[in-house]
């Protein structure tokens, strides 16, 4: 019965999610000497794990592979002694008698303090036509999918790092890419956007929306439509590539802390959520600035906040 | 083929392993480079073995069979395609929990 769930494990504390947020908490926890279990849905990295490369991580100056950068913390976590449980995802977290509970599919842990840093996940834009070609020419993940697309023309919708960083990375394949952009100027960084502007195979769309994405089976072209004069146009493209923002993933949370109105976890300085005990850090806190070196500064600063926690629960 | 493991696929046993297979036949359709990939491939693994006597689970990398992938029109990877006598009965795109899967699969488990 769920109400006589007994913890399987009990640790000091608990940190969901295994990208560069999490993985910095558990480095920083291990060394700590705190008997701590990280919990990821999958396997560790996180996002930038299917970024290309990192050319703005501090003191490298070869770009890194995302998935390199990642599994290097990985290691580095593994070597002070973290806990590392993959493949389980979080189904709900609660408290009883001053521990928190954290159920997976077919086991609870209980920890004295958490860390949630359980991320975001590429944001849909609901527009017709999407969810229909997905995986028939939309894609959420260029270096998965942009292959397939050899001398097509392609679209990339969005106008962030992001954005323009996989489009820079799709003109391997694709003999064009189109960014459509619903601004007239680009958030990513005026280095990126140099570097697309100088790249003849990249098209910029700025001050338009995405419309529809038409085909007969799979994509076959796009309807934009102008943010200033409504005028439309249809430009042809077999690949569509979503970088329009993120959800966060945080929906197991609902009951235990508060959530802003998008889902994201209000934090407090020491990165303290509503409910004591509970810290966030990287990109599922709102206002998170959605960048690796940021998210692996945060997840040390909750672990410094929750092991300063464990001392005060050790004084009352 | 031994029970409970993964068949990987290859133009030449693609016909005899799936289309011509009894019993449902769920491929995933994956390659070396592809993160959100190696994530759910030890998720196919369990599944595999888990229910042996129901599902086969086989995979077919897309890089080294280009033109079986193609007569499929994959165009994101991983894709998962549920055969049933030679005919495509489901299709499911990236990565998901095992839970998830299960779920989505929960007509040709039972």
């Amino acid at each position: 019965m769920e109400e006589c769930a007994i913890a399987d494990k009990a640790f000091d504390l608990i940190i969901i999610g295994g990208g560069p947020a999490g993985l910095t908490a558990g480095i920083y926890a291990a060394r700590a000497r705190l008997s701590v279990l990280l919990i990821e849905k999958g396997l560790c990295g996180g996002q930038i794990a299917a970024t290309e490369k990192i050319e703005n991580y501090p003191g490298f100056t070869e770009p890194l592979g995302g998935g390199e950068l990642t599994s290097h913390m990985e290691a580095q976590a593994k070597e002070f002694g973290l806990n590392i449980k993959t493949f389980a995802q979080v189904e709900s977290v609660s408290e009883r008698d001053g521990s928190f509970l954290v159920k997976t599919g077919d086991e609870t842990f209980s920890a004295l303090t958490l860390i949630v840093a359980t991320g975001a996940t590429p944001a849909r834009l609901g527009v017709p036509g999407e969810s229909e070609f997905t995986g028939r020419g939309v894609s959420y993940c260029a270096t998965c999918d942009g292959a397939f697309f050899r001398d097509k023309d392609v679209i990339v919708v969005g106008g962030g790092n992001a954005a323009v960083e996989e489009a820079l990375f799709l003109t391997r394949f694709a003999k064009k890419v189109s960014i459509i952009h619903r601004r007239d100027e680009f958030r990513a960084d005026k280095i990126l956007v140099e570097r697309a502007a100088k790249d003849e195979r990249i098209e910029f769309l700025l001050g338009y929306e995405l419309a529809s994405i038409e085909g007969d089976g799979k994509v076959e072209r796009v309807r934009i439509k102008s943010n200033k004069d409504e005028g439309e146009k249809i430009i042809p493209a077999e690949g569509v590539f979503m970088y329009v923002g993120t959800h966060p993933n945080s929906s197991f949370l609902t009951n235990i802390i508060k959530l802003d109105e998008r889902g994201y976890i209000i934090t407090q300085e020491d990165l303290g959520t509503s409910r004591r005990g509970i810290f966030a850090a990287g990109d599922v806190r709102r206002n998170g600035a959605k960048q690796v070196v940021i998210a692996a500064g945060e997840g040390a600063l909750a672990a410094i906040s929750a092991q300063r926690y464990l001392s005060e629960l050790a004084e009352e | 083929m031994a029970q409970g493991s993964v068949v990987y696929l290859n133009k030449e046993n693609f016909e005899a392993e799936v289309i011509k297979a009894s019993g449902p036949v769920l491929v995933d359709f994956w390659a070396a480079w592809c993160g959100p990939c190696r994530t759910i491939a030890p998720i196919l693994e369990e599944l595999a073995s888990e229910y042996s006597s129901r599902l086969k689970v086989c995979k077919l990398n897309v890089d080294e069979n280009q033109e079986t992938a193609a007569s499929y029109e994959i165009m994101s990877i991983p894709t998962l395609i549920l055969f049933k006598d030679g005919a495509v009965e489901k299709r499911l795109v990236g990565a998901m929990p095992k839970k998830s899967l299960v779920e989505a699969l929960s007509d040709w488990l039972r």
